[in-house]
């Protein structure tokens, strides 16, 4: 019984009721969203029948923003038609340098940490573009399931670093989504691959989407998928290969640059055009015109062809080579290699993956819209339906994450492909005597040196009793919870001083940024919008009360002395009467109180649980003599 | 907010204290475990309770990392008999295999530069991979006779051998281009 308790948490809610959930594939070039309707999961289309929106914001005017197909033909300025947003999520303004989308697009960086594309409509950071995104199909969403959304799990390159996944995660928050889940593009996709094959063993999902690539092997057995490593390039995509299709062809017309804003945009739609054709033919007509007038009429070969996309594969196998090495997996134990994301459509791709990975690669599956297929499947089950797919994602953080130490060097907290969650801590003491303060400075990456690496944050911990260098005991924890997400917190041992940070101050937004942005929509979009969030917050209270309500009645009396049952009802009667009035925030204030009222016995109650599924499991293997010794301490 | 499970890794899965435990039922308890703990099974309930899966998730998966590996496993073992190993005082090495290590760490340098260097870093991690074993029996040995002195001995040459992994694999991927 302990077991079922804790292995079904929504089984003593209220009668079942299916939670609209969605899965959102957040791409460079294309977005969906899906959903898991009458126990299968599908795209869902919008009103005109598209399975996918164009990642392409038009900023027309103040009131007027455009999403999808129709900002390509939005009668406004082509720097206010923002695509690639993705390639800038959680970058700042000297990751422009060197990236095409510094050539495409006006940028202020004055205005603070993120670099914001000066559009018609005033300058909008890539957070905004996404969120832009986000919204149109989360209208989507709700407009084909009919009802409130509990919330999404979104999708997100698996090499992202921590403020890239940040960044995405603010990006929903502001679009008004609750996240459930950022999990991993390539997970999602084995996930959705995996269910449909019941295959076991180990599989190798090859993912190279519009302007991102990542590979992942992952162990999956029977219910549990386990990534075993991860690798990848956040700026390798089908862009790349436009862009050197565009090279060719500015080579082949004698241009030596492109000037209007115009000819960029249509060149690259022509080139995406050629390399389409190229998939099913061994040669295409070349008519390559600039502002009008031809300037190239000729033929591309697929020799031609390859020669030019070659080295962009090439970049690919490497991330290849090294999820085998950290895995420690040979290439023949690999069962199966799944091609996700549109570029993987290209037959060089397809032939140079197979090649590497000795067998044939599996293309039956779309590979334009299993991500998001994956990711609402898994939203399905994290809303709390009963789904017949009891799976569990193990998944890992992509990159090292580590401290700065002295002469400029990083020491590694959590290496890479440790799966996560996970909590490590590390000691560091002082090097100068008197030292009362540390500053510490948290990195990203794989190199040895802080300049190599991605600065995350910095924090400082300040007041402890200054002592002589190297006698202060400063423990550092590393905190990355199930969204990839980093918490960082410090203490000095003996004198107890703390300081914390969440890392997200040097590429992201704070809390009260975030706030106050979703105030100003909330504003704008009215009493529609108030009156669904208050109606949101209402149902998350109902929700609460009854966790703690059938809580309380299993076993509040086992762990709770009468003193302490009675405040927790209290707590709840409070809650209840708050829940009668429309006032959101009190609403909210006394959800809080509960949960903060309530978690001494959730934690108790829950350590008792788990201590009792230890000795459940253990009933076969350990002797008797040391079961007994348990259960005499047990409870 | 606390976890308290329990301090030893070998019971929070329920497998038998030693170094030769059973790797299949600890890779079965650990998965029963995270089907249960994990933050996954807790995302549509309250917060205090989405805070204990966290802290609980990944107290298993901390205790996982250390079971699963057999050095960490070691040095775990090490620890839980009072020594800690990674106690950068003790700096006693017995002189033949210092004078192994260099040789081995000159063959590392000679690898680069070599023909084929991946395929001599492939051969140099064999051989290491061999002296490995080597240890790990040593240190089942003597864990087996409660000789921890020993086993700490054997423990300290181990992690000389595996940072000299580590620096292969970093090798490799260095002249992967």
């Amino acid at each position: 019984m302990a077991l079922l308790q804790i292995a079904e948490p929504g089984q003593s809610e209220a009668p079942h009721q299916h939670k609209l959930a969605i899965g959102i594939d957040l791409g460079t070039t294309n977005s969906l969203v899906a959903a898991v309707r009458s126990g299968s999961a599908d795209v869902l289309a919008d009103q005109h029948g598209h399975r996918s929106v164009p990642s392409v914001v038009a900023y027309v005017s103040d009131v007027k923003t455009v999403v999808g197909l129709d900002a390509h033909t939005s009668d406004v300025d082509s720097k206010s038609v923002v695509r690639s947003a993705k390639r800038l999520m959680g970058k700042g303004a000297n990751d422009l340098e060197g990236s095409w989308l510094a050539d495409h697009y006006d940028f202020d960086v004055s205005s603070g940490p993120l670099p914001a594309f000066v559009t018609q409509a005033g300058n909008k950071t890539a957070i905004d573009v996404s969120a832009a995104i986000l919204s149109t199909l989360k209208a989507t969403a709700e407009q084909t399931l009919g009802g409130d959304l509990m919330g999404a799990v979104v999708t997100v390159p698996a090499y992202f670093d921590d403020a890239q996944r940040q960044a995405t995660k603010d990006a929903a928050t502001l679009a008004g989504l609750n996240v459930l889940r950022l999990i991993n593009e390539p997970t999602a996709a084995a996930v959705a691959y995996g269910l449909d094959n019941e295959e076991e063993g180990i599989v190798a999902i090859y993912d190279l989407g519009g302007g991102t690539f990542d590979v992942s092997l992952l162990k999956m057995q029977r219910g549990i998928f386990e990534v075993l490593a991860t690798a990848g390039d956040t700026s390798l995509g089908g862009d790349d290969i436009d862009n050197a299709l565009v090279g060719w062809l500015m080579q082949q017309a004698g241009v030596d640059k492109l000037i209007s804003e115009q000819a960029r945009s249509d060149a690259k739609r022509y080139a995406r055009l050629l390399k389409e054709s190229l998939s099913d033919h061994d040669s295409v007509d070349v008519e390559f015109s600039v502002d009008g007038s031809p300037t190239f009429v000729g033929q591309i070969s697929l020799d031609v062809y390859h020669a030019i996309i070659t080295p962009l594969v090439a970049r690919t196998l490497k991330p290849c080579r090294r999820v085998l090495r950290d895995a420690d997996v040979d290439i023949d134990d690999v069962r199966a290699v799944v091609m996700v994301g549109g570029s993987t459509r290209i037959p060089l791709v397809r032939e140079k993956v197979s090649e590497f990975f000795k067998m044939p690669v599996l293309t039956s599956i779309n590979p334009d819209e299993v991500v998001a297929v994956g990711a609402a499947i898994q939203a399905d089950m994290l809303a709390g339906n009963k789904t017949d797919n009891d799976l569990l994602l193990l998944d890992v953080t992509p990159l090292s994450l580590g401290l700065e130490i002295m002469g400029g060097m990083v020491e590694k907290v959590i290496p890479r492909n440790t799966t996560i969650p996970i909590t490590r801590g590390q000691e560091f003491t002082t090097y100068k005597d008197g030292q009362s303060a540390m500053s510490l400075h948290v990195l990203q990456g794989e190199r040895e040196l802080v300049d190599d690496c991605r600065s995350l944050a910095r924090f400082e911990l300040k007041g402890f009793p200054a002592k002589v260098a190297g006698s202060a005991r400063i423990q550092v924890l590393f905190q990355v919870d199930a969204d990839g997400l980093l918490t960082v917190s410090a203490l000095e041992k003996q004198s107890g001083v703390v300081a914390s940070v969440d890392v997200r101050p040097s590429y992201g937004l704070n809390d009260g940024e975030i706030e106050h942005m979703l105030r100003e929509a909330m504003d704008n979009a009215g009493d529609d919008m108030q009156r669904r969030l208050l109606q949101e917050q209402k149902v998350e209270a109902s929700r609460v009360i009854e966790a703690i309500n059938s809580a309380l009645n299993a076993d509040g009396s086992v762990h709770l002395s009468t003193d302490e049952y009675s405040s927790i009802q209290v707590l709840i009667e409070q809650l209840e009467a708050a829940n009668q009035d429309d006032d959101r925030d009190i609403i909210k204030q006394a959800v809080a109180n509960l949960e903060r009222g309530s978690s001494e016995f959730v934690e108790r109650r829950m350590n008792a649980t788990v201590k009792r599924m230890m000795q459940g499991q253990g009933i076969d293997d350990i002797d008797k003599a040391s079961l007994s010794r348990k259960e005499q301490t047990a409870d | 907010m606390q976890i308290d499970l329990t301090s030893d890794f070998f019971e929070l899965f329920g497998v038998e204290n030693t170094f030769t435990l059973d790797q299949e039922l600890l890779v079965s308890r650990f998965n029963e475990l995270q089907k249960h703990l994990h933050p996954d099974k807790f995302a549509s309930r309250p917060d205090s309770e989405r805070r204990w899966s966290m802290q609980a998730a990944s107290f298993v998966n901390q205790g996982y990392q250390t079971l699963r590996a057999d050095l960490q496993r070691a040095s775990y073992l090490l620890q839980l008999n009072g020594i800690d190993i990674d106690d950068e005082t003790d700096t006693r090495m017995d002189p033949m295999f210092l004078m192994e290590q260099m040789e081995l760490r000159e063959s590392l340098e000679l690898a680069e530069q070599s023909q084929d260097p991946l395929a001599t870093l492939a051969g140099t991690r064999k051989q290491i991979k061999g002296l490995v074993s080597e240890q790990a029996e040593a240190f089942a040995e003597a864990a087996k006779s409660a000789d921890w002195e020993q086993a700490r001995v054997t423990t300290r040459q181990w992690q000389f051998l595996d940072k000299l992994l580590r620096e292969i694999k970093e090798l490799e991927e260095r002249l992967d281009v």
